[in-house]
């Protein structure tokens, strides 16, 4: 049982990492991609590669598959971003370069084509994916709470007024995309290590949705909604195992009520923190003295 | 101070702006009367850097302005947009710092916060609300001191009176002249031409993307065309 729990939770925090880079980009700058899944490839292959053919170090081949699908991602984004594209033209031209990764994938010989790649050595632990998770969230944070972070939700917010102030558009929308990139590439080399197998048809445009789906649904500019989103859509195809062919009809269903009931997202504009708990405790204190005391009076 | 020359800007095949040329002069306030869909944010935008030109050439102070809006921001031009733009869930003090993002110096940033609230008591009990709960008059008030807060030499205003009652625009337009009395130059754009012309040491007239005519305040006010199609005056049949 344990392992089968174990599987799930492997395959969900690697698809969390991947989500976190794109909240950086969507959630707090507010750009739509849905070619993400061509960054998580980039990275999977890269790493891969690295380690089957080379023998390269792990972590190293992770840390390159980031960087790879980073360097991917200022190709794509000089362009674009520095056309200041609206959000709509950009998410069609991310979604053709998303297929476009993919038809590459498929006609190179180092991928070994649609084929894809076999024998990856199964390095992707629980215990490193756990700890590269928790690693990569705490830098999320960081980012997110730093300067380029206040940039980034500066032009989300209204990025006319951004640009009056004096914020250059074009670097803060291509760091927060670099910096989504390298997550998703990590995500993608450590998935690679954990099926031992990979072909370019496992990076779909439907991943990239998912990813978007999770953020939207998690809400915009919070860490910890789309987290929190990307875990239940990661285990709910597992739950609802059970409802078989209403698995999917479920899962729409789940999306829905989630926009009618709470349009901002699960967490919307907001986080499970230390401070967040803090706040909530002192709310339940300072409910409880009042039930007493409305006791006595009746 | 600054001086546009012969711009062109296009929106697709659209010609926005057609062969414009025109000049601010220090410690002066220009404005840009004309009607709806003239051109006039469009130019504005264009000087900011947020559009691009096809032709022409825009300098400042005897220098060619730089492509990008964070440049020419730092180069000390900087526009109000239209409709204000604040932050409306910062506070009106995070607001005011938003202003001096290109700043570094720190106590001069606070010496500068006091200034706007000598210039404008008002957002001094507004201090801690938040932007978007201030009433028109009061965030055009802020976007004109968020505008300030980056220290301009040019400060652009693009219909400052927008939305405003006839009270709040008479109060405006004296800030903008307590403004300009600091030393800094004004450039605005204004549907209100009377109030506008009334203050303008210079002023052009912007019709479909052609300035058709310019002069003193005073004179493009008592011009007949103007009055008749800006002020609703009918000329008396003589
Ligand atoms: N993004 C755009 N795309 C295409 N055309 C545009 C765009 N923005 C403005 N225009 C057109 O350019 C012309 C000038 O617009 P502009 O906004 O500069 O007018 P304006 O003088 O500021 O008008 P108003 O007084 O209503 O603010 C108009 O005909 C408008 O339809
Ligand atoms: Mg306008």
């Amino acid at each position: 049982m344990w392992n089968y729990i174990e599987g799930i939770l492997c395959l969900a925090l690697i698809s969390v990492i991947s989500v976190l880079g794109l909240t950086v980009f969507t959630g707090f700058t507010g750009m739509f991609s849905m070619g993400h899944a061509a960054f998580i490839a980039i990275g999977a292959y890269t790493a891969s590669i690295l380690t089957s053919k080379a023998h390269a170090n792990f972590y190293l081949a992770l840390a390159l598959g980031g960087l790879m699908s980073g360097f991917v991602s200022l190709i794509i984004g000089y362009p674009t971003l520095r056309a200041k594209l609206q959000n709509d033209y950009f998410a069609i031209a991310t979604l053709g370069f998303g297929e476009a990764v993919r038809v590459i994938l498929e006609n190179l010989k180092i991928t070994n084509g649609a084929r894809g790649l076999v024998g990856i050595p199964a390095r992707s632990t629980f215990l490193n994916i756990l700890l590269i998770t928790v690693l990569l969230t705490i830098i999320t944070a960081h980012y997110v709470y730093s300067k380029y972070g206040r940039q980034s939700v500066a032009i989300r917010e209204d990025h006319v007024a951004a640009e009056m102030m004096g914020i250059n558009l074009f670097t803060v929308r291509l760091r927060a995309l670099f910096f989504s990139a390298v997550m998703a590439g990590i995500g993608g080399g450590l998935y690679a290590h954990y099926v031992n197998f990979i072909q370019p048809s496992m990076f779909t445009s439907t991943q990239s949705t998912t990813l978007i789906a999770a953020v939207v649904a998690g809400g915009m500019g919070s860490i910890t909604g789309p987290f929190v989103a990307m875990l239940i859509f990661s285990a709910l195809p597992e739950i609802l195992r059970v409802a078989d062919m209403w698995r999917l009809v479920a899962y729409g269903l789940i999306l829905v009520l989630i926009m009618v009931l709470r349009p901002q997202g699960i967490f919307g504009y907001k986080e499970l923190n230390f401070k967040f708990v803090k706040r909530w405790i002192k709310k339940i204190r300072a409910k409880k003295p009042a039930l007493p005391a409305e006791g006595g009076d009746a | 101070m600054l001086k546009v020359d012969n711009v062109n800007v296009f929106y697709g095949h659209i010609h926005a702006i057609r062969d414009v040329s025109i000049e601010a002069k220090d410690s002066q306030i220009v404005s840009i009367v004309g009607a709806n869909g003239a051109g006039k944010s469009t130019l504005m935008m264009t000087i900011a850097g947020v559009l691009k030109k096809s032709s022409g050439s825009i300098s400042f102070d005897g220098e060619l302005l730089p492509a990008e809006p964070h440049k020419i921001l730092a180069k000390g031009v900087c526009l109000v947009p239209e409709r204000r733009r604040l932050y409306a869930n910062l506070t009106v003090r995070e607001n005011l710092l938003a202003g001096a993002y290109l700043r570094k110096d720190k106590a001069a940033i606070q010496e500068d916060m006091e200034e706007m609230f000598s210039l404008f008591p008002i957002l001094k009990q507004r201090f801690k609300q938040y932007a978007g709960t201030l009433s028109g008059g009061e965030q055009q008030m802020l976007a004109i001191a968020r505008g300030l807060m980056s220290r301009p030499k040019l400060l652009m205003l693009d219909e400052p009176s927008l939305g405003l009652a006839p009270m709040l625009v008479q109060q405006v337009f004296d800030t903008i002249c307590n403004v300009r009395d600091r030393g800094t130059t004004i450039f605005m754009t204004e549907q209100n031409a009377s109030d506008a012309l009334a203050i303008s040491d210079y002023a052009y007239v912007l019709e479909t993307g052609r300035i058709t005519l310019s002069g003193s305040g005073k004179e493009v006010l008592e011009n007949p065309e103007v009055q008749k199609a800006y002020l609703g005056i009918k000329q008396e049949q003589s």
